[in-house]
């Protein structure tokens, strides 16, 4: 029996939980009313990796976001890891379970990167019986989140709209829409990320993720974003945002900040924007 | 194109971009690759970083990140969970000429390892501090402990313990004395203590169900009084059978 499509994080802001913030979201969490941590991390038999989240989950909303299934993978899913990600579920009852549309590991050996997939039949085929895999295994429904793309494929024959779609419907997953990877991807691949979001199927989306991204320069002088999720949220991912908010698309939203992860204060600042933009999303539906 | 292509170009720099890989023009996309061959060189010098933060204050920060890329591409991760990264690396060190001349830098990399493993080890809750001092000596003699999961040993020639805490504390207090170590979690931070001669062998003894006699026998001479105030003082025994 699988978990509606929008479970049970709180139509609010959550961010991804850094360990150096424990004692500050505990003590003025400000908006925040739901937390996202990295499963990988919380894999150990104990000690204070557990012993914080056991802390945290009894104040807010858990969600479980892998990075390291590798999804896209060519070859079969990594069975113990799998066996790791259904023993923290059952400890940890999180809100919400998700992962990536990307592959991350080969042939044993994992590249700790979300690296990048042809949208064909025969892949849409291969994450399709993957992704069934995870949810009986799991025993939930998960959501699988759109990445972010630096490169194309010249086999590639589906819109990436259209290949999440496919697998949304196939499997029964929801979605996780990265606004910021949709963003990156758009000026990366030159696609209008409007329209993008305007044909994603927002009613398979059960969370929201927001994150920064930098500057640099790709081939033949064409411009290249790199997802780095160490900086605020871009003020083009911003309006984005508000755009799909305003379409019906208000959903727990998450800020991701990685690398050079600031203090709290400033975190906080930045899910005080994420619920102000929820906040008059809900007032429009109000009206 | 197979990710066995992909992935053998991203990890070694003078490989060819596989080809296929485009811009939005249909154009072939070195720059592009490269950033994926970055993320992952980055993220895992990272990770090594983080892992062995001592071995990386002995060597310099710069040479550590040289260093971390020759490992990581001989020895990338064999799997999702990064705090297990880096088994390999203390026989790497062992057999890397440019730090032939650092003996004691391979059983550093061993000792943060176990420091890493013990973070993660299940918790117990130890025995009152005055636990053994209600025994009578006889009766202590005869029984049996159970120690704490997160105790780890590091057989070693080297003053690994005292280097360790003259870095990790930034203190050069610790007399420079080589020997064997156990690494202990009082609560959630794992610290290295030095073992007496024959400490080793007498936890070794107890971890196997030996009584204190017992253990005490395989390890004649052993300060015995001074592993067990070790052990307790860290809350690193969880039972006393009698």
């Amino acid at each position: 029996m699988l978990d509606s499509h929008r479970q049970n994080l709180p139509l609010a802001p959550g961010v991804g939980y850094k360990p150096q913030h424990f004692a500050d979201i505990m003590d003025d969490p400000g908006p925040v009313r739901w937390l996202e941590v990295h499963a990988e991390n919380y894999m150990g038999a104990g000690g204070r990796p557990l012993a914080q989240l056991r802390a945290l989950a009894e104040r807010f909303a858990i969600s479980v976001h892998g990075v390291g299934l590798s999804i896209g993978g060519e070859g079969p899913l990594d069975a113990a890891h799998l066996e790791r990600l259904k023993a923290l579920c059952a400890w940890l009852h999180p809100a919400s379970f998700s992962e990536h549309l990307a592959w991350s590991t080969h042939d044993g050996a994992f590249l700790n990167d979300l690296l990048p997939l042809p949208y064909t039949q025969a892949t849409l085929g291969r994450v399709c019986d993957h992704i069934d895999q995870v949810q009986e295994v799991l025993g939930r429904q998960m959501l699988l989140e759109n990445p972010s793309t630096y490169l194309g494929f010249a086999e590639a024959t589906l819109e990436e709209v259209a290949f999440l779609t496919a697998v949304a419907r196939r499997t029964g997953c929801g979605l996780l829409l990265d606004v910021n990877n949709v963003f990156v991807s758009a000026v990366n691949q030159g696609f209008d990320p409007a329209t993008y979001l305007r044909q994603f199927p927002l009613e398979l989306v059960g969370e929201i993720h927001l994150g920064g991204h930098a500057g640099d320069e790709g081939d033949h002088g064409m411009p290249l974003l790199i997802d780095t999720h160490g900086t605020q949220v871009a003020d083009p991912v911003w309006d984005l945002f508000a755009q799909t908010v305003a379409q019906d698309g208000a959903r727990p939203t998450l800020i991701e900040w990685d690398n050079d992860v600031p203090d709290w204060p400033v975190l906080r600042a930045e899910a005080g924007r994420a619920a102000l933009v929820l906040a008059t999303a809900g007032a429009q539906v109000m009206a | 194109m197979s990710q066995s292509v992909f992935a053998h170009a991203v990890l070694t720099p003078e490989a060819p971009v596989p080809p296929g890989l485009v811009d939005p023009l249909g154009r072939p996309a070195p720059r592009r690759f490269d950033v994926y061959r970055n993320n992952v060189a980055v993220s895992l010098v990272a990770a090594l970083e983080e892992g062995f933060p001592v071995v990386r204050q002995l060597v310099g920060e710069a040479f550590f990140a040289a260093m971390a890329l020759v490992f990581l591409r001989a020895h990338p991760p064999q799997g999702p969970v990064l705090s297990g990264y880096g088994a390999a690396f203390p026989t790497f060190l062992e057999q890397f000429p440019p730090v032939a001349h650092l003996g004691y830098l391979p059983d550093m990399a061993r000792l943060e390892l176990l420091l890493r493993d013990s973070y993660h080890a299940a918790d117990a809750v130890p025995v009152a501090a005055d636990a053994l001092a209600a025994l009578p000596v006889a009766a202590l003699l005869a029984s049996r402990t159970l120690l704490a999961p997160s105790l780890r040993l590091l057989p070693s020639r080297w003053p690994v313990q005292a280097i360790w805490c003259a870095h990790h504390d930034g203190s050069a207090d610790a007399p420079m004395q080589a020997g064997d170590v156990v690494v202990l979690r009082a609560e959630f931070d794992p610290r290295p203590h030095l073992l007496p001669a024959g400490g080793l062998a007498v936890i070794k003894g107890l971890q196997a169900g030996l009584t204190l006699e017992a253990a005490l026998d395989a390890a004649p001479g052993t300060d015995l009084a001074g592993v067990l105030t070790l052990l307790l003082g860290a809350r690193a025994i969880v039972e006393v059978r009698r």
